[in-house]
This record gives C-alpha cells, sequence and structure tokens, in this order.
C-alpha cells in the first residue's frame, strides 16, 4: 500500500557560514534532531534515511549520523548528486513513503565548505617529459584556459549570456541587478552565511570572478544542514492536532537529468531539465506557475537566476528580462523570487541547499518565517540544479 | 588515439594536435563524429550516441568560421581569458577567443570568428602541441 500524499511534519536548518567548531557530522546532528523536534517524532519512528553529503561522497556519511544521534538499523540512502544532492535525498525519503516501504522518512543534507574557495577548479596536470594524450579527447595537458572554461563561474556566465543572445535585452548591470535584489533579502534572514546590503555600484565595482558575474554575484561557499521529515497521509492524520496544522503537503516532486539537445555537450543545457522537471511538478500538483505566492530558485550565480525565471515558466518564454523589470522577482513583488537571500546571500553548502530552499517554503507556509514572511503564502516552489546535470522542482502546499 | 591522428603523427612525426579533434591538415580544422543514424555530432570519443543510442559514426569537418552565441570572460587566474561558444555553420564548438582583448569592450555577442592554431611549444623529444583558438575575422 503506497501512499498518495506525503507530508512535511518536521523541517530544520542550521545557520549557514562559518561553523569551524563544528564538523559535518555534526551540523547533519543539529539539524536532524532540530527537525524530529519539529516534528515531535521519536528517530525509532523514522523508516528510511536519505543523507547528501558531496565532499565526503565515499565516508558514508548518513552511518556516520547515526552512530551519533541513534543507530535503529533502517535503511541509509547516501546520495551524492552534485548542488541537487539534498533534493535528492529528500527525493529518496519521499519515494520511500510513497511506495508504502515506511510511514516516515527522514532526509538530510550537509556541507563543510568554509574556505573551499570557488569550486570546480582544477589545478593543471603535471607536465611530463613528453606530450601524452589522455582522457576522452586525448588533450595533451589540462583543457581549462586552454578550450574555454569548464569551472562553474565561467560555465554558469557563459548560461546568462546565451540567454541574451537568443532573447537579448541582458547586461552586465541587468544581472548585477538580480544580484542586488538577493542580497537585499539577505538583510531579513537570520540564517543567511552574508546578511549585507550591497548597492548595485558596490556589486559592479567588486571583484570580477568571471564576466559578467562578480564575487557577489556568486553564491558563497560555507557549513551548513538541513533536514526534513516526511509522512504518509496516514501517519499525518494519526499525529496531534499542533502538528497536523503545521504540516505542508508536497504537492510534487521531480527530479530530472539532462535530456539530449543539441550542443548539450559542449555548454552544459541547464535549461531544458529545469522546464522539464517545472512542468512535471505543475502537472502533479494540479497548479500552474501563477498559482505561486512564492518562489526559491537556484541563483548559484546571478545569470543563473534570470534564465530559471524562464524556465520555471514564470515568465513568458523568451521573457525573463521583462519578468525582472518589472520588479516582479523582489519581495514585494507580484512573484517573489529568493526571499531567503538566495545562494549569493544565503550560502551555499551544496548537499544542504537542496533540503534548505525547501525549509524556506515551509517556513512561509506555516507563518513562521519572522521579518520576512510573504504574508498569506499558500503554495510555493524550491528548485535546485547541479551541474552535470540534475534538477530537483518541489512544490508544496499548506492544506490546513 | 584517432586514425586521423595516428595518421599525421606519423607523417609529420614533429607535430601533434592539442586534441584528437584538432585535424593538423592546411588548413587545420576541427573533426567531429556525427551520428550516422541521427547526426548528432560530438568530439569526443563515444560509447554510443547519447541522442539514439546507436553507434556508428562518421567523421565530419566542422566550419572554420563562425558566430560567438555565448562568452565569459574568466579572471579566477593570472591571465584572463575569453571562454566562448561559437556556432560553426550549426555545431556550437567550445573554445577559447584569442588575439582579442580580454574586455566586454572587444568581445561580443554575434562576433564572427575563425580558427587559428599556435605552439604549445616541444616536449623533451622535440615534438610541438599544437592547440587551437578562434579569434576574430
Ligand atoms: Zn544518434
Amino acid at each position: 500500500m503506497g501512499a498518495d500524499t506525503i507530508w512535511i511534519i518536521g523541517s530544520n536548518m542550521t545557520r549557514f557560514g562559518k561553523h569551524p567548531d563544528k564538523d559535518v557530522v555534526d551540523l547533519a546532528a543539529e539539524a536532524s534532531r532540530e527537525a524530529l523536534k519539529d516534528a515531535g517524532i521519536s528517530l525509532s519512528e523514522v523508516g528510511v534515511l536519505g543523507v547528501g553529503n558531496l565532499m565526503n561522497a565515499g565516508a558514508g556519511i548518513g552511518q556516520q549520523l547515526q552512530k551519533q544521534i541513534g543507530q535503529t538499523g533502517i535503511p541509509v540512502f547516501n546520495v551524492s548528486n552534485a548542488c541537487a544532492t539534498g533534493a535528492t535525498a529528500l527525493r529518496v525519503a519521499v519515494m520511500a513513503v510513497k511506495a508504502g516501504e515506511t510511514d516516515v522518512g527522514m532526509a538530510v543534507g550537509v556541507e563543510k565548505l568554509a574556505g573551499a574557495g570557488l569550486l570546480g577548479q582544477r589545478g593543471p596536470k603535471p607536465e611530463s617529459e613528453t606530450w601524452q594524450p589522455s582522457g576522452r579527447v586525448g588533450a595533451l595537458s589540462s583543457t581549462e584556459g586552454r578550450i574555454g572554461t569548464s569551472i562553474m563561474p565561467g560555465v554558469f556566465a557563459q548560461v546568462g549570456m546565451e540567454y541574451g543572445h537568443k532573447y537579448g535585452g541582458t547586461s552586465f548591470e541587468l544581472f548585477a541587478k538580480i544580484s542586488e535584489k538577493n542580497h537585499s533579502h539577505s538583510t531579513l534572514n537570520p540564517l543567511a552565511a552574508y546578511q549585507k546590503r550591497f548597492t548595485l555600484e558596490e556589486i559592479m565595482n567588486d571583484v570580477m570572478i568571471a564576466y559578467p558575474n562578480t564575487r557577489p554575484m556568486c553564491s558563497g561557499n560555507c557549513d551548513g544542514a538541513a533536514a526534513m521529515i516526511v509522512v504518509s497521509d496516514e501517519k499525518m492524520k494519526s499525529m496531534s492536532l499542533e502538528v497536523q496544522k503545521r504540516a505542508v503537503k508536497i504537492s510534487a516532486s521531480v527530479l530530472t537529468s539532462d535530456p539530449y539537445v543539441d550542443g548539450c555537450q559542449i555548454l552544459p543545457d541547464v535549461n531544458t531539465l529545469t522546464r522539464n522537471a517545472a512542468a512535471q511538478a505543475y502537472e502533479q500538483a494540479g497548479i500552474g506557475p501563477e498559482d505561486l505566492d512564492l518562489v526559491e530558485l537556484h541563483d548559484c550565480f546571478a545569470t543563473a537566476e534570470l534564465v530559471h525565471y524562464d524556465n520555471l515558466m514564470l515568465c513568458e518564454e523568451g521573457g525573463a528580462v521583462d519578468f525582472f523589470e518589472s520588479g516582479a522577482p523582489w519581495r514585494d513583488g507580484a512573484k517573489p523570487v529568493n526571499v531567503s537571500g538566495g545562494l549569493q546571500s544565503k550560502g551555499h553548502p551544496i548537499a544542504a541547499t537542496g533540503i534548505a530552499n525547501i525549509h524556506e517554503i515551509v517556513m512561509h507556509l506555516r507563518g513562521e518565517a519572522g521579518d520576512r514572511q510573504i504574508e498569506g503564502a499558500r503554495v510555493g516552489l524550491a528548485h535546485v540544479i547541479g551541474l552535470g546535470s540534475a534538477c530537483g522542482v518541489h512544490i508544496l502546499e499548506k492544506v490546513a | 588515439m584517432s586514425e586521423a591522428q595516428e595518421k599525421q603523427t606519423t607523417e609529420t612525426s614533429k607535430k601533434i594536435p592539442f586534441v584528437d579533434y584538432l585535424i593538423l591538415d592546411d588548413p587545420p580544422y576541427l573533426q567531429a563524429q556525427e551520428c550516422t543514424s541521427c547526426d548528432a555530432r560530438y568530439f569526443d570519443r563515444r560509447n554510443a550516441c547519447a541522442s539514439c543510442f546507436e553507434d556508428q559514426f562518421r567523421p565530419v569537418a566542422i566550419d572554420r568560421e563562425g558566430i560567438v552565441t555565448s562568452f565569459s570572460i574568466v579572471q579566477m587566474g593570472p591571465i584572463p581569458y575569453v571562454s566562448a561558444v561559437v556556432d560553426c555553420g550549426g555545431t556550437s564548438v567550445k573554445c577559447t577567443i584569442m588575439n582579442v582583448e580580454p574586455s566586454p569592450e572587444h568581445v561580443n555577442l554575434g562576433m564572427e570568428v575563425k580558427l587559428m592554431t599556435y605552439s604549445m611549444g616541444q616536449d623533451s623529444e622535440g615534438t610541438e602541441a599544437i592547440a587551437f583558438g578562434f579569434e576574430p575575422i
């Protein structure tokens, strides 16, 4: 007997930022135990554990976590799926509950990245005495810089520039304004790694990382964890009224990879899989983008946020620039996007990100988002994308 | 190593391309592997076609000129460089734009560029490696 409806009854994220006194397991334990407390259940009731961590993907962080907070013998799925790792861990828990294997699932995403520098940056291979072709293109040395870039800031810069080439209207200033919005939003989020407001001039005059993205337009590496408890409909109805009142319905839970399109092995196509995930999610939830009260999307770089307005169908195809210029994605606009401050200010502890963005939606739907509460929010969408690629889209609704 | 590369290595013996898909002919060109079933084009060693799953490919020469459809000026190292995607007659190519000032005033979307090659130097046996880039027309 599978469950048709899945509910989030417990949710937590640690403060994102530097946690020099805590290791990965400390952070995971903090988020997990707080999420259990939030749900009002014991670890003994949890039947499946999905744990996402990218930097120690082979280390069995799930079992290490159990060794610290409780070894109950339940199945653990340690997952690694680039920046969609957290969403993937949640998908595992949701699928297990949906399949009827258990009534209660827990998902945890955790990462320690503070001081890691920009990711994906590889040093040159040591030069040998003679040229040695290696790899799938028989390259004589690292292709980085020699044949364009594969490093995230440059790749996502090109993603935004490609949109500009296709539809027009983009500029360095436009992308910087998107960053200005998110940094402005972050001032209301006490869990954000950076809560500093930047003027447009400050953003544009900061250190250029990969044109058109300056440093504040890039997501910040930091430490953090997020955890979530999901249950079946039956389980939810057996719980106290207090828990039921705060429960948030997962109306859609979707994970996609990038389907083949022309040129996708040259510049990663982050668009098609996001559009596919969004379409599937809207279909599953039986709602459309017009119904969303807020959106948390994967703004790993300011250039990426722009294309996802379009991919998530928050605007007409090709209309992302107009959508932004209309003021819609500001927190007082028609379609608030990244009121948490987004990855650019909240920070991006990779595997935690895909659960933390859902946590943000949960807080608003419960009416517990404090100063940054979007009043009366009832429907929200959370999106993550990991290069490679994997995309997670979740739509949540307040029903009770 | 591709057949084409083996051939040119033995013929010229002193010059080898930076990557298999750069063919050091006169003039040099980039060579894609085209799926005989669906025409999808790839530059890497293939197990099968990601689009139609078939496994037969034919070599095709890529246009030596194209337009920049996306770029970034990467400034994370000591030397800034222009990473770009160039549309060469319908085939996307990833490259570094050479012989241009790495600043937004000098690189544009839609800019016309052409293939160029340059020496990466010689190894201890005197073999010269030749890399490619694109440069403004
Ligand atoms: Zn094919």
